[in-house]
This record gives structure tokens, sequence and C-alpha cells, in this order.
């Protein structure tokens, strides 16, 4: 073989186990839980192979999952804006920031390296019956009972907010840190006030990051059951609960892999959009 | 800056504090409360105790979801770093054909969301006969860890110059003589923070591992989660604290270590 040949061949000789890993792993797997969806859990327990429409009638048409979908949707949305409405100026404070701001940035970051059921378990510690909250609030006499603050869909997404708020700190930042402090000076040279440029210059040119940070929390937000079994109530199940419902308790699989590309479907679509208009690039920088 | 000085900033100032603090605060209370004496896993500190450390320590299915998670974290790291660091070279080294269609096939496990990755491993790999056991874990957390270390690696690997190694080859090294004496050493940091971080995430993994794990064994997270379903027990802050410790202190101590090699090799 000539040497040109084997110097093209080389770089495929070492992706090829990764590749392959994810292939074998995922794109396969994916395309399997497509044609599982069409089988029917029977009776007896076992699954009848063919092609039924039963699952995917039941999970596009019935309103039990219509609802937790919304819902689902609902919370995500609300725990992305606010991840945003926290972690943007937060973002802002450490890029601007004089001090070290690898230091800034790395113990904020912090958190997201604990164990994620760590923090979500910490909640129960601040906000339960016998918690940091009530204790201190029955100390100072402000309440005379312990007040039921945990278990519903407030503290999930609380919970959320929590778990994703270092995703879009990092993205913001990144985004933030890569704009020319010039162009605000100039802007207020030119008279714009400190708020104008901000608004006019800084921000628009920061929306790629905040874009990403958001598709980030929506997604991961949408795609949980821990927090909601964790820190939610019988009434605050996701969508992602149903799956593991359909999963792991009621072993039916076929149902399982109808719900599982129901969600695969409705997150996928908001990736490929975001993908469309601004490129994976984008989320890369803030995820390496 | 006169800017600083502006009550804009200020504003800005405090409230990144108040985010701080929201992010710190439940943390901490896991940590001050593993230490309390009371036998009940919350307000009030009745005193300062290793107590519940010491339980922990002969608490014998934590102990063993210890050793589950420590085993399966390692094999993660190597199999998901050998991979990763093969395929980052290819990416970063190469001019492959199709080189952005390649990295987003690469990075696509973290862009499925991971309940759905976790119900069509299961599934297939029970198809082909491998029903939940070890290495369906471990094949799941190879794969979730995968995307990571090859974004952590190929952000590394870039700032390797070429230089080094074709001085090397022009001075009459053979390319595997190049590769293992020149390249490798260098590319040690971005390797060790691949690993680590590979580590991490299967040492942390929940969401994935509920589904893949079969029935008796535990990591420590679902460990964690399991115990949970009763009440929040000191034990279970005790078993935090170490968590926060293990996962905060190894990558600090990872990045001190490549820092060091970098500064030593870079000089």
């Amino acid at each position: 073989m000539s040497v040109e040949a084997r110097e093209a061949r080389q770089p495929w000789i070492l992706l090829s186990p990764a590749l392959g890993a994810v292939a074998l792993l995922l794109f396969v797997p994916l395309v399997f839980i497509v044609v599982y969806s069409f089988w029917l859990r029977t009776s007896t327990g076992a699954d009848q192979v063919g092609f039924y429409l039963e699952n995917w009638q039941e999970v596009l048409s019935d309103a039990f999952y219509r609802d937790i979908l919304l819902n689902t949707l609902k919370i995500a949305s609300i725990t992305t804006v606010v991840c945003a409405l926290m972690g943007y100026p937060a973002a802002y404070f450490i890029a601007r920031s004089s001090g070290n701001k690898a230091i800034l940035l790395l113990l904020l970051m912090l958190p997201f390296w604990i164990s994620y059921i760590i923090r979500t378990m910490s909640w129960i510690n601040i906000l339960g019956v016998s918690g940091a909250f009530n204790t201190f609030m029955l100390w100072i006499g402000i309440i005379d009972e312990p007040l039921q603050m945990l278990y519903n869909q407030t503290t999930v997404i609380l919970g959320l907010v929590h778990f994703l708020l270092p995703f879009m700190v990092l993205n913001v930042f990144v985004s933030l840190d890569g704009i020319d402090t010039n162009l605000e000076d100039a802007a207020n040279s030119l008279g714009a006030t400190r708020w104008q440029a901000f608004v006019q210059v800084t921000l628009p040119l920061s929306l790629p990051g905040l874009a990403a940070g958001g598709l980030l929390c929506f997604v991961l937000g949408a795609g949980t059951y821990i927090t909601p079994l964790v820190l939610g109530g019988p009434r605050d199940a996701m969508f992602a609960n149903l799956v593991f419902e359909a999963i792991i308790t009621q072993l039916n699989w076929p149902l399982g892999s109808a719900l599982s590309l129901m969600l695969l479907a409705v997150l996928g679509a908001l990736v490929l959009i975001y993908n469309r208009y601004l490129g994976m690039a984008q989320l890369m920088k803030g995820l390496g | 800056m006169a800017a600083k000085t502006n009550t804009g900033w200020h504003l800005i100032r405090i409230w990144a504090i108040a985010v701080y603090v929201f992010m710190f605060l439940p943390v901490a209370v896991v940590v001050l409360l593993s230490f309390n004496a009371s036998q009940f896993g919350s307000f009030p500190m009745t005193g300062f105790s290793f107590r519940w450390f010491a339980e922990l320590a002969q608490n014998e299915a934590i102990l063993r979801a210890f050793r589950t998670s420590m085993i399966l974290g390692a094999l993660t790291a190597l199999f998901s770093t050998t991979l990763g660091v093969l395929a980052s070279l290819a990416l970063v080294r190469y001019n492959v054909p199709g080189r952005n269609m390649i990295t987003t096939m690469l990075i696509a496990p973290i862009l499925v969301p991971e309940v759905v990755l976790a119900v069509a491993l299961l599934l297939f790999l029970n198809f082909l006969g491998l029903p939940k056991s070890f290495p369906l874990l471990l094949a799941g957390h190879v794969i979730f860890t995968l995307p990571f270390v090859i974004l952590v690696v190929q952000a590394r690997l870039v700032s390797i110059k070429r230089d080094i190694e074709e001085a090397a080859l022009s001075l009459g090294a053979s390319p595997r003589q190049t590769f293992f004496e020149i390249t490798l050493p260098l590319m040690m940091p971005a390797v060790l923070a691949g690993g680590l971080f590979a580590f991490t995430i299967s040492f942390d993994d929940i969401t994935g591992t509920l589904f893949w794990k079969p029935g008796g064994v535990e990591t420590v997270p679902t460990q964690i989660f399991a115990m949970l379903r009763n009440s929040i027990s000191p034990e279970i802050n005790a078993l935090g604290t170490v968590m926060i410790f293990m996962t905060v202190g190894l990558p600090l101590l990872g990045l001190a270590i490549a820092r060091r090699v970098a500064s030593k090799g870079g000089t």
C-alpha cells in the first residue's frame, strides 16, 4: 500500500471504535425502539411481534399523556426562564469582573460536579418540615407551625433550576467573554447610556450564548424524572416519569418505546430548530 | 474603572452574590448536617459528631454500592477515554472528510435525552440476549460519557504543536517512537482530564443507571435514591458529604496535576 493510502486510512482506523460504539449502542437501538413501538404487549406478558398501531394511538390520543406532556413543557419553560434571569446577570458579573474570572467561574461550576441526586435531595434539608427554613422561622417566631413547602410543582422547578443554572451561566459567560468591551465604550463615547449600550450592543451579541444555555436547560429539564420523584408530589409527574413507569414498573416495553420516541420527537425538534438557526458550534463551546 | 462604581454594577454584584448563595447553601447544609450529633437527619444541631461517618463505614449496603460505583467509574473511564482519545486524534490531526458530520454523530449521545438513550439501549441489548447486567450498565455509561471525553480531549489536543513531532521525525525517530515518546506524554494532561471527566460523570449518573442496573445491584446514587424513599437520614447527609468531597476534590486534584504537568512540559 502506498504511503498516501495508508495516511488516508489512518483517521478512519482511529475513528472506527468510537463510531462503531455510537452506532451499535445508540443509532441501531434507536431504530430498534421504533420497530418495538409497533409491537404489542399481550396479557400473558409476552410481546407480540407485528405492526400494531395501538401504542401510538394511545400515546397520541389519550388526554392523560397530552396533559403530562404540556405540563412537562411548562415546567421546562419556567425553569429555562428562571435560569436565564438568574444566570445572565451572574455571568455578566463574572465576565466583566476585575477580579479573578477563572476562580469566580470555577466557583459557580463547582456545584456542577456535585452529584445531581445529592443536590436534589439537599433541598429537603432546606425546605422540609424540620429543615433549615422552618427551624429558623420557628426560632425567630414568625410562624408557630412548620410550613409544608415541599413536594409540589414549585419545588420541582426549584430543584431543576439549581441543577441547570451552571449550564446557563457557563454558556452566557463564554458568549460575553468573547465580546470586545471596546464596543460598549465606543457606544458610550457616542452618547449612549450604559443601559442603552448594554441593550443595543452587548445583549444582542450575547444572544447565541443565551440561546445555547436555554436549549440545554430546556432539553435537560424536560427529560428528567428524578427531580419530580424526589421533590414533587404524586401529581407532579413529568413525561420521563411515564417512560420510567412503563418500562420499569409495568414492564410494558412497546408502550414505553412509543412514549420515549414521543419525548425524543418533541425535544429533538427543538434541537434541530436550534441547529438550523444557530448551529452546533456554539453549543460545543459551552460544553467543552 | 468609573463604570464599576455606579449603582447598576452594584445591583449586578449583589445579584451575583445571591446566585452564589443559592448554589452553595443547600450543599453547605448537607455538609453541616452530616456532622450533627442528633439522630434525625435534620435541624436543630445538637452537637458536633463523626458518628454518621462511622456508621457509614459499617453499612454493608453502602459499602457495596461504593465498590460498584468505583469499579464502574474506573472501567467507564478506561473504555471511554480510549475510544475518545483515538477519535479526537483523528479529528484534530487529520483532514477527515465530513468532519462536522462525524463530530455531530459522536456528540449525539448527549443530544438525545438520557431517558430515551437508556430505554433504547436496554431494549436493544435485551433483544440481543444481554439482559440488565453489569456489562449493560458499563456499555451505557461508556456511550453516555464518550461525548464529554471527546469534547474535553479535543479542546486540549488542539493546543499541542505538531512542530515537536515533526522535529522528532526529522531527527530519525520512527512514527511509533514519536507517538510513544513525544505525542503521548504531551497528550497525558488531556487523557487524564478526559478520564477524570468520564469517571465523575459515571460516578454521579442516576438517570440511565436506574434503567440499566440489575435488581440488587446499587451504585452510590441509586443507593441514596433508595434510602430517600423512607426519610432523609443523617447517614444520607454523611454519604452526600463524602460524595461532594470525592467529586469536587478529584477533578480539582486532576486540574492541579494537569497544570503542573503542562507547566513542566511547556517550559
